[in-house]
């Protein structure tokens, strides 16, 4: 029996369409949109200006305190000019505007696809260059990574965990990535295993992706430290708390970080970035973005600069299908449904999802028959009914002493529910009210 | 771009269930026990079921219809389910008339009364049968032997026990069927009551589609058992074996398809086990002590007077709970 995390959890169908698609990288556009905000934390300050010439690699933004990151040109052109652009939620968030002339790169990257497997640096000078990279987690969060590898006083760890069980439902690019850069990955996995300093480092990986577990427990032979855990299939199991609990046993207290059982976790996709950083000084300007959907014409992984628009990556992939009722930044559980194209792909974007209409609309809402599934599936051990009854009530008391802020929004229950319940939205309403009061508490 | 996108939040997926499909599978459940009832009790139990399912469905839709001027959801199925229920928990020989009395008020005053599907407090079937069991005591209790037996009148097997501590089991084991009719349903009792396989063939259907949580029959019985089992072993000249109260009465049918009603139980896996012990308990006690010979609705209701207590302080276990405890 292979191993899983203990407690909720869903089985969605899996709609892995691409999963056979080979990474291809998508044509440069003519004009790329870099957003300043691209991970949590502050957003980078910019040190370009209009008419300036950029070139691939080139930093162009800084990061503005301890959580933030700094942001590099993914072209070579000039800055057409500084302004606003949508993230995925609607929200004006400024952007470095790029027209782009050629494909030059900055000097001392190195583009080949030679391998360079040699680790020179030492611990310090790897997070200093993880985060002169600008590399943050691509997992969805787009937490900066140096900011992981800075070990706070009195704290150990032990183990890294990788993360590599991509388990939303269509998502493949991090399938993709573990078969086709097994081997830089893997460095990659060294790399952040000796910038925690420690000895274990564990890669989890869901059994619906037996090729890339096969590979890299091959490919992993001649590094001692790095193991392969072949894990049961289950969502949400890429979420940090329960990927630790599945891989080392250990659990992470409620509002603590995993740094308090010894741990820190990244994703694969993070992993391949530190090795381009490390090993080629080629900072986070590219990702894996899997284009996909059941009526989209060529389900595919594309390598995308960062800045592409959205609308771009769809047409590479055969257009926007006629009957697409939503278009999802990310996956179907955790993902944002975008009102807008134009947007541009950023460092954290791992899949764009076309759902038709007939799936983009919600179900009737009834009444609560008390089923009890939302308890079930939580694998926060919540209760997700009852959370929903007291945001609805406005009692954010109850709703704190319930635990609604260890709700990490996977959706379970919302998706599990027969009466089509909005469970997770008013959570989420809980969790932002339960915020501000505390903000509110601690400012008097 | 000319296509009109939906924006919004996560989770974009949902997953098949809905609380019709819920409710049809549980009526498609009470199928082998309806056909039991039917082989056992003849073509009249037919007319039951039909005057039962017919009279809940129908008080639900005029309520809704005129009284709360809301959309009807009949086509929910859920009361199907109490029609068919009410049906399973009363004898063969009852009039007519009653069955449809106690459809209207397991529907609009077991249900209807506390907002419809989701609010009610009580199992809705459980409050048709008290108040059946109360208003028309005598019809209540006319209980027909099956039609191999000529379907004519008889006690069922708790009533013949009802009295053995004073006249002692062994005097009344002739009265007294073999475990193999009492399994198969061979016996006198409520329509859907006595047939444990057909009962348990639906159970194994609901615990298989994840409708029901196994630990409340377990439990339940294994209580019942557990506790009926402590005076047998005490005194056996006196009191029946636990098989005979596992497969007797209504603890089947209530431990199965009673306890396990998702509106009337707790919502977390601790929660269930403490209901379902409890009723199996207060089944033992009003069997053995109480004025009833059997006890199972009524054990069932208390212990839904208890969910809010039960759900307000048996909470899930969280995730990290240990840990919490370890740093607080």
């Amino acid at each position: 029996m292979s191993k899983t995390f203990p407690m909720g959890g869903i089985h969605p169908p899996d709609t892995k369409i691409s999963a056979a698609a080979a990474i291809t990288p998508l044509a440069i556009p003519a004009e790329v949109v870099i957003p300043l905000g691209q991970h949590i934390g502050a957003p980078a300050e910019p040190i370009v200006k209009a008419g300036d010439k950029v070139k691939a690699g080139q930093l162009i933004a800084e990061t503005a305190g301890f959580i933030s990151a700094n942001i590099h040109s993914s072209v070579s052109g000039t800055v057409k000019k500084i302004d606003d652009v949508a993230d995925p939620c609607g929200y004006p968030k400024k952007a470095v505007y790029i027209t782009v002339e050629g494909d030059e790169w900055a000097e001392g990257i190195d583009r080949s696809p030679t391998l360079k497997k040699e680790i020179t640096l030492d611990r310090d000078a790897i997070v200093e260059k993880i985060k002169a990279g600008g590399i943050v987690g691509m997992g969805g969060a787009s937490f900066p990574t140096n900011v992981k590898y800075m070990i706070p006083e009195g704290k150990t760890a032990d183990t890294l965990v990788i993360n590599g069980v991509e388990c939303e439902p269509y998502l493949t690019a991090d399938h993709r990535l573990m078969l086709e850069h097994a081997d830089e990955m893997l460095v990659g996995v060294e790399i952040l295993r000796i910038a925690l300093g420690v000895e274990k480092a564990v890669i989890g990986i869901e059994e619906n992706k037996p090729d890339a577990i096969k590979l890299l427990t091959e490919r992993s032979a001649e590094y001692p430290g790095i193991t392969v855990e072949s894990l049961h299939m289950q969502y949400p199991q890429g979420a940090e708390k329960q990927l630790i609990k599945a891989c080392t046993g250990r659990e992470v207290p409620s509002g603590k970080l995993p740094i308090e059982v010894g741990c820190a976790v990244n994703n694969v996709g993070t992993a391949y970035a530190v090795y381009q950083m490390v090993q080629k000084n080629q900072p986070l300007v590219e990702r894996v973005v899997t284009v996909t959907g059941k009526q989209v014409s060529n389900p595919s992984n594309f390598l995308v600069r960062v800045g592409t628009s959205y609308a771009a990556c769809i047409e590479a992939a055969g257009g926007l299908p006629e009957d697409t009722g939503k278009v999802i930044s990310g996956g179907p559980m955790m993902g944002m449904a975008i009102a807008d194209l134009s947007i541009p792909v950023a460092k954290g974007t791992s899949g764009i999802l076309m759902l038709p209409k007939a799936e983009s609309v919600r179900p009737e809402v009834e009444n609560c028959i008390r089923c009890g599934a939302c308890v079930s599936v939580c694998p926060m051990g919540l209760e997700p009914y009852l959370l929903e009854k007291f945001a609805r009530a406005d009692k954010w008391d109850q709703a704190e002493q319930r635990a609604s802020m260890d709700c990490m929004e996977c959706g379970c229950c919302s998706y599990i529910c027969p009466s089509g319940r909005p469970l997770l939205d008013y959570i989420r309403i809980a969790k932002g009210e339960i915020n501000n009061r505390r903000r509110a508490r601690a400012s008097q | 771009m000319s296509t009109k996108l939906t924006a919004g939040l996560s989770p974009h997926i949902k997953s098949p269930q809905s609380v019709a499909k819920v409710m049809w599978a549980v009526s498609i459940a009470l199928i082998p026990s309806f056909i039991a009832s039917v082989t056992f009790f003849g073509p009249r139990a037919l007319l039951v079921l039909a005057v039962a399912v017919l009279s809940c469905v129908l008080t639900e839709a005029f309520i809704q219809a005129f009284m709360l001027k809301k959309p009807i959801t009949v086509s929910d199925g859920s009361a199907v389910v109490t029609g068919l229920l009410l049906a399973f928990n009363i004898p063969v020989s009852i009039p007519l008339w009653m069955v449809a009395v106690g459809g209207f008020v397991a529907i609009g005053i077991g249900k209807m009364a506390f907002g419809g599907i989701g609010n009610n407090p009580f199992n809705p079937a459980l409050v048709g049968r008290a108040f059946m069991t109360t208003s028309f005591a005598a019809p209540m209790t006319n209980w027909r032997l099956p039609l191999v037996f000529d379907g004519s009148t008889g006690a069922t097997p708790l009533g013949i026990i009802e009295n053995a501590a004073q006249t002692g089991m062994s005097a009344l084991q002739s009265d007294l069927p073999g475990y193999f009719n009492m399994f198969i349903g061979n016996i006198g009792g409520s329509l859907g009551e006595t047939s444990a396989l057909a009962i348990l063939i639906g159970g194994i259907f609901l615990v298989a589609r994840g409708l029901i949580d196994w630990r409340t029959p377990l439990f339940f019985l294994g209580s019942l058992a557990a506790f009926t089992g402590i005076f047998w072993g005490i005194a056996p000249e006196s009191y029946a074996d636990p098989l005979f109260h596992v497969l007797a009465g209504g603890a089947m049918l209530g431990a199965w398809f009673m306890a396990t009603d998702m509106t009337t139980s707790p919502m977390s896996r601790k929660g269930r086990i403490i209901f379902a012990v409890g009723a199996g308990l207060l089944t033992g006690i009003i069997r053995l002590f109480g004025a009833f010979p059997g006890g199972v609705s009524y054990a069932i209701l208390i212990m839904n007077a208890m969910v809010p207590v039960i759900d307000n302080h048996i909470r899930p276990k969280r995730f990290a709970q240990g840990a919490i405890h370890e740093k607080a």
